[in-house]
């Protein structure tokens, strides 16, 4: 079968990173194409210049056989290539049929038939089984409506490629179900669809071919048939399966489950996370894994009180920690150091000194009065001993580079010396010789008595540093693999789960 | 480089250095153009002059001023303070007058109602979740009806001991309000700098989130800034009714928020939060203050005084900004001096 659309040798980089590097990549008409990866592996790069709201530094696109390299977003919609990412592009308070018809509103001589703008807005969500009021503003409706509509909306134009970015991600048994109907209705009128999801389950459900990026280069496309789902995870993480005995994680290190210092019963959020046990110890290494979206971030979330838990308990020491309170959790002795550096690490603004001494400062002061002499040493000791590098300490936090600033964080939970420290992606951003000296520090730490939860979509360094790992798949914790059988083998099973699908 | 150039480096590099550079040159400029400016006179035990007028009459603004930082800083914004004043003089008159309370209880319960109103600003920025412009341009409009309400939509006359004092009296030859402004400054300016508060207020204005995961209590850092700015709109509003001896709710305090926010906006804090700069913020009050005399002393009708006011917030507002910056550095670049590298904003 011919290729509807083609890209030859898509090339594209970012001051100081290589995000695309010769990727070919083709779509047949009529077929259902997984575009899977791990964060960061490429695939919205490759999904942002196929549709136009990237040029490509290098490389060549043939739509249909011609050439094809879109100035914007609009100008690939003409062509007939769209995109559907989660939410983007609808107006919360205008009508559904609004929204679903804006820029082709119907028009009578005196303005616009709105008569006939709700019929056609009706007939558009027909397909999905949407039988709704559409002259109601949007924001009325539930996120999987709108997620809907925003595909109603792009399959309405003629289109011949449509990309969908984890279109199912705030949908729910019945919305996925429909959705598929109405892709698999797509496909057979001869549109290309591109799918990209964290859901693995979905992935073979829906797709006829697999395409895997990784570290921005293609690692290959498949049937779907012919890809178990191990191999999925294991060409997507970069491991090939052998038996690989435990590295060189040493074995004397306090490795006896001594006495739990946190306590973890049936920690659960609707739609977040299913029911979570679990036990930290004193000096012991936790690692969360699984991949993108599997639960990993929103348990820690949920046990540092971010997020308000629906149910269970998290006790440190016995003492209950109560629910909903990041402050509460601190002062039990709990502490997360966040995936997000940007959103929710760092204060841009304020010094380096004091976005180290942030957390810490409160046990300093007294009477509410702090002691500059003592924080100040405080955020030079730490600093030292991460190898923050900065002018001084007192330049704002936003002048440091990424990993400076990962390091910096680091050193501010570490004041605060916290009995069980949840790490999420604490090597992420960081160059090889940083990454050493964080695990390094993890080390020292579990040494020094301290629990650690440590957060990775990185098997390599769950496998190396942790005593034992709990697998997240699909918002669950499906299994823990004790230190015996901890290997990247066992893990990239584990977070595959069985060859059928669950549900 | 000298010991001192780089002393005058790392002065000009602090950030409220443009805003007293500012002032300077405004009160230059006063003294060139206007007569008898720079006279300073001792009567009575006291000192009489333009400037001294200044630091006096700008004392309200320099209290709305220290509350709008802090609640600048933590991320909010307070409309209501010009209106607050307005509440707070009205209920201290009212008690004098119909209830016959003492001029000091009179006096705090005043102060008490205009942060009792910051609380419920606070309370619906906070909990409610409204933005704060909204919550305290509400507030605005209620807190001067209610105050025209109890007062029947009249002038308030009182005689209040404390409060006049508080108003017209002295001490070691300067006005008392400006001991109030100047401590409430102080106290402030102390606040953020040695205790929990200003790395804390600093954290929530510029990243809640991170600040909540922290262990911030950062709705309860929003409120703290709300009553702050209430109960300082209050003195201010006892300062402003002390002064002429009556409650004028129609006038006492209007627009004065505007005056404050400027003030704030001159002394270098950001509007989108950050760190409180609190004496870029007086200083920021005297100027807009300075104009005010000057203008006055000119025999500028004030009318026309408004709008060489916005022309002065407004160059010193471009002045700080970021394409201003940026055309600087390209000039320094076109005249071949090297580029310094500098941290972006």
């Amino acid at each position: 079968m011919s290729a509807l659309f083609e890209a030859r040798g898509l090339s594209k980089s970012f001051p100081g990173v290589r995000a695309l590097s010769r990727v070919d990549f083709e779509l047949r008409p009529g077929e259902v194409h997984a575009l899977m990866g791990q964060n960061g592996a490429g695939k919205s790069t490759l999904v942002r210049i196929i549709t136009g709201a990237e040029r490509a530094d290098g490389g060549e696109m043939l739509l249909a056989g011609a050439g094809y390299s879109p100035g914007s977003v609009h100008e690939a919609q003409l062509a007939g290539v769209a995109a559907v990412h989660q939410e983007v592009g609808l107006i919360p308070r205008l009508s559904v049929a609004e929204n679903l018809l804006l820029g082709r509103l119907p028009r009578k001589w005196h303005g616009i038939d709105w008569r006939a703008a709700r019929a056609r807005a009706r007939e558009m969500l027909a397909p999905f089984g949407l039988d709704i009021d559409v002259a109601r503003p949007l924001a009325e409706f539930p996120v999987a409506v709108r997620q809907l509509a925003t595909i109603a909306r792009a399959i309405a134009r003629d289109c011949r490629v449509l990309v969908l970015d984890e279109p199912t991600s705030s949908l729910h048994g019945r919305g996925v179900a429909t959705l598929f109907g109405v892709v698999r209705g797509l496909r057979a009128r001869g549109v290309a669809i591109v799918f990209i999801t964290h859901f693995l389950d979905q992935v073979h459900v829906i797709s006829d071919r697999i395409t895997i990026l990784r570290n921005g280069e293609r690692v290959g496309t498949w049937e779907a048939g012919s890809l178990s789902r191990v191999e999925l995870v294991s060409q997507m993480l970069g491991r090939t399966l052998v038996a690989a005995p435990m590295a060189d994680r040493a074995a004397a290190e306090g490795g006896q489950r001594c006495d739990s210092v946190l306590r973890i019963r049936g920690l659960a959020r609707a739609g977040v996370l299913a029911p979570l046990d679990l036990e930290v110890g004193r000096g012991e290494v936790v690692g969360f894994a699984g991949l993108l979206g599997s639960g990993r971030t929103e348990a820690a979330e949920l046990i540092i009180g971010v997020r308000n838990r629906g149910a269970g308990t998290v006790e440190v020491h016995g003492r209950p920690v109560p629910a909903g309170s990041p402050r509460a959790a601190i002062d039990a002795g709990l502490g997360l150091c966040p995936e997000d550096r940007q959103a929710d690490g760092i204060i841009p603004g304020l010094s380096v000194a004091d976005n180290i001494t942030l957390v810490a400062r409160r046990g300093l002061a007294r009477w509410g009065f702090v002691s500059r002499r003592a924080e100040r040493a405080l955020a030079r000791r730490l600093a030292g001993e991460l190898g923050v590098k900065a002018a001084n300490l007192d330049v704002p936090m936003r002048t440091l580079s990424g990993g400076n600033q990962q390091k910096a964080l680091l050193a501010r939970w570490l004041a605060n010396a916290p009995e069980v420290l949840i790490l999420d992606e604490p090597m992420r951003g960081v160059d090889v010789g940083g990454k050493a000296e964080i695990e390094r520090q993890i080390a020292g730490l579990a040494r020094a008595g301290m629990g650690v939860v440590l957060i990775s979509g990185e098997i390599d360094e769950i496998a190396r540093r942790s005593d034992r790992a709990v697998v997240f798949r699909d918002r669950r914790a499906v299994g823990v693999i004790a230190r015996d059988g901890l290997t990247e083998d066992a893990l990239v099973r584990a977070m595959a789960g069985g060859e059928g699908g669950r549900e | 480089m000298s010991a001192a150039a780089r002393l005058a480096r790392d002065v000009w590099a602090r950030p409220e250095s443009r805003a007293g550079l500012a002032l300077v040159l405004m009160l230059l400029a006063a003294a060139v153009f206007t007569p008898h400016f720079a006279d300073l006179e001792w009567r009575d035990g006291r000192l009489f002059g333009a400037m001294i007028d200044i630091l006096r009459n700008g004392a309200p603004v320099v209290l709305l001023s220290v509350g709008m930082t802090l609640v600048i800083a933590a991320g909010g914004i307070d409309l209501s303070v010009g209106s607050l004043m307005a509440l707070g003089g009205a209920v201290a008159a009212l008690l004098i007058t119909t209830a016959g309370w003492p001029a000091p209880a009179a006096a705090l319960a005043g102060i008490a109602v205009a942060g009792v109103a910051g609380a419920v600003n606070g309370l619906m920025v906070s909990w409610v979740g409204l933005q704060p412009i909204v919550a305290t341009l509400v507030m605005l409009v209620a807190a001067r009806g209610a105050g025209q309400a109890l007062a029947a939509d009249q002038k308030v006359r009182f005689s209040g001991g404390v409060i006049e004092d508080l108003a017209r009296g002295a001490w070691l030859g300067l006005p008392m309000p400006v001991y109030v402004a100047g401590a409430a400054a102080l106290i402030a300016a102390g606040a953020v700098r040695w205790t929990l508060l200003g790395p804390a207020l600093h954290a929530a204005g510029e990243n809640p989130r991170a600040a909540r995961l922290c262990g911030i209590r950062v709705r309860g850092v929003w409120m703290l800034t709300y009553i702050t700015s209430g109960v300082l709109a209050g003195v201010a509003g006892l300062i402003a009714a002390g002064d002429i001896g009556e409650a004028d709710t129609a006038n006492c305090g209007l627009y004065l928020e505007l005056d404050a926010i400027l003030a704030v906006v001159i002394g270098g804090t950001s509007l989108t939060g950050g760190r409180a700069i609190l004496a870029g913020s007086v200083l920021g009050a005297l100027l807009m203050q300075t104009l005010t005399v000057m203008l006055q002393m000119n025999g500028v009708p004030s009318e026309q005084a408004l709008v060489v006011k916005a022309v002065v917030v407004l160059a010193v507002a471009v002045a700080r900004s970021p394409g201003a910056a940026e055309g600087w550095r390209r000039f320094r670049a076109r005249r071949g001096v090297p580029r310094v590298e500098e941290a972006p904003s």
